[in-house]
């Protein structure tokens, strides 16, 4: 997958998302881009120099989510899937 | 005077035991002095108001600390770990309270100089407050604020030679004893070994994509001073394959007293006169060893290298000469299904750099599995669990070894598959009858 295609998905994919989940895990996103791990994570590290994607990490667990969504409450569950 | 008063935080320093409040106490008044008259970058009494939401949870049962956040450098996503408080009114000190993990240097060598550089920083920049090779063996600054973080990590690579660590799902500062540098009984080099894997992987270390956090620990001898095996998802661990070598002659000399056992560091009482056969012969778990007249011998098919005999004699016994590395993989402290101990994987290694087999037959295969089907914060001792040591030696290519087992019947079976016996299951009935009735 071209990386311009992969980046469209992924926001295309989060965007949907958003009403319910601002806060994703790696596995998440590689599942979005059907690669293997290694390669999602070449697509993601450059999503994230770009500023598309930003860190959020509980200190223990890191995840993604598009830059300056979500709030801090995502991480007491408030905005659980429903 | 306290700026809050913490009465059942006072109640802990009543102990004979040293105390985190007393210590804390005595930060708070020494920024409050400022004799050195540091321009504090975050608020002067942010240890005051640490206390001050210390003793507030105490009082309401209950946390006032939320949990994570969007804080780190540029190009990390590692190595900060935000924390906030819910009570910023109240302690606007502690309203931003983020961590800082640096990457400690290999065997934990560092000069005076550069701690002090390091205080000094962290007394400008942050509370001051540090918290010297925990568990995680990495040096951790507690308490600054989120403009500072860049701030730090500026003068931490420009001026210190100096990386931040891991936290997140991420690969974690690789932690390893002093080895080589200072220990006879070292079987490689540790430090040689931790460095290179923290160049080679510093975008697992940096940038997370991990399911949950992996650790890597470097003992140079199963004496395991940075007690990999309970501590690291892959522990990596000295030993040798040829014979424990035996100077007779300075055997003779503990015997006769000549020398002290466990070089005089259990010299605090008295102990009686050294009983080789109580303290040594008798104590080998593989109970391998004799005396033969004046001669000791070791069976050493039979000895698992536990270190216990040369940790008492190490003038009379030393490691052999073919050196390398045990792996060990899934050791982890509780959470689910309690702690767990580091399993066997790679029985013997050879650790010379630079060190291709290691990582590319045992750490990325683990890896890529791992990656791949272990569960979002699945550490991968649950994965071996949850999937079997058998599906791990499969991943790693290699046949099993009764080393693996640690003892009949707790660890799982073997079972063969189909392509993995000739002529798979089908039989010649006909041929079997005439050797069985049905
Ligand atoms: C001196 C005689 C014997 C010795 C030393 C002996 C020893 C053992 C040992 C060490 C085990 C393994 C236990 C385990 O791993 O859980 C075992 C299991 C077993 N033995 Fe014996 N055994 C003896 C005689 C017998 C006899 C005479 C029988 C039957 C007629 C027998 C039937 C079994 C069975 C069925 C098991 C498997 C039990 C299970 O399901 O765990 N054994 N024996
Ligand atoms: C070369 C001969 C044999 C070998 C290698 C062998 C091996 C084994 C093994 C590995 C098990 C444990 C299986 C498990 O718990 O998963 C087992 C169980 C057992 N074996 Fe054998 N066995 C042999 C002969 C026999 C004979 C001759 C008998 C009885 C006459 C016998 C009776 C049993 C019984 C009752 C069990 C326990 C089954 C169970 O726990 O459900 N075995 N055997
Ligand atoms: S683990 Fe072994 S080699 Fe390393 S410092 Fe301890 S005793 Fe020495
Ligand atoms: S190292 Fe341990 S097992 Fe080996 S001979 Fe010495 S005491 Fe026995």
């Amino acid at each position: 997958m071209e990386y311009e295609e992969a980046k469209q998905k992924i926001v295309e994919t989060l965007t949907k998302k958003l009403k319910t989940k601002s806060k994703f895990y790696f596995n998440d996103l590689a599942k979005i881009l059907e690669s293997k791990p290694r390669e999602a994570k070449k697509v993601v590290n450059k999503l994230v120099q770009e500023g598309v994607l930003e860190y959020w990490s509980s200190g223990s667990t890191s995840m993604y989510g598009l830059s300056g969504t979500g709030k801090q409450a995502g991480a007491e569950g408030e905005d659980k899937e429903k | 005077m306290a700026k809050h008063k913490t009465p059942m935080l006072d109640q802990l320093e009543s102990g004979p035991w040293p105390s985190f409040v007393s210590d804390l106490k005595e930060q708070a008044q020494r920024r409050a002095k400022n004799k050195e008259g540091v321009e504090f970058q975050i608020p002067t009494d942010v240890v005051e108001d640490l206390l001050g939401v210390l003793e507030l949870s105490f009082e309401h049962g209950r946390t006032h600390w939320k949990h994570g956040g969007i804080v780190g450098v540029f190009g990390y996503g590692g190595g900060v770990i935000g924390r906030y408080c819910d009570q910023p009114e109240a302690f606007s000190g502690v309203a931003h309270f983020h961590t800082m993990r640096i990457n400690q240097p290999g065997g934990k060598y560092y000069k005076t100089d550069y701690l002090k550089q390091l205080c000094d920083l962290w007394d400008l920049r942050g509370s001051g407050i540090t918290n010297m090779h925990g568990s995680t063996g990495d040096i951790i600054l507690l308490g600054t604020t989120t403009p500072q973080l860049e701030e730090v990590f500026y003068e931490l690579t420009h001026n210190m030679n100096q990386d931040l660590g891991g936290s997140g799902s991420n690969l974690r500062t690789p932690s390893d004893c002093i080895g080589s540098s200072r220990c006879e009984y070292a079987c490689y080099d540790t430090q040689g070994l931790c460095f290179d894997l923290t160049q080679e992987y510093q975008d697992e270390l940096h940038r997370p994509a991990f399911p949950y956090k992996f650790k890597f620990k470097f003992d140079g001898c199963p004496n395991c001073c940075v007690a990999s095996i309970a501590r690291a998802d892959l522990s990596f661990i000295g030993t040798w394959k040829d014979a424990i070598k035996i100077d007779q002659e300075a055997v003779q000399g503990y015997i006769g007293g000549e020398f002290k056992p466990n070089a005089g560091a259990h010299s605090g009482r008295d102990w009686g006169a050294f009983d080789i056969q109580k303290e040594v012969i008798g104590l080998c778990p593989t109970e391998c060893m004799i005396m033969d007249g004046k001669t000791l011998k070791i069976n050493n098919k039979e000895c698992n290298r536990c270190m216990h005999c040369i940790n008492v004699m190490p003038r009379a016994l030393r490691i052999g000469d073919q050196r390398g590395l045990s792996v060990f993989a899934g050791a982890k402290a509780p959470i689910l299904d309690g702690a767990q101990m580091g399993s066997l994987i790679v029985p013997f290694i050879e650790a010379e750099p630079p060190y291709t087999k290691i990582k590319e037959e045992v750490i990325e295969p683990i890896w890529d599995w791992w990656m791949e089907e272990g569960k979002n914060r699945e550490r991968l001792g649950e994965l071996m669990k949850r999937q079997g040591l058998q599906r791990m030696i499969e991943v790693l290519g290699v046949d099993p070894d009764p080393r693996m087992v640690q003892e009949p019947r707790s660890n799982p079976y073997i079972f063969w598959k189909e392509d993995e016996v000739e002529g798979g299951w089908d039989r010649d009935i006909e041929e079997f009858r005439k050797h069985h009735q049905r």
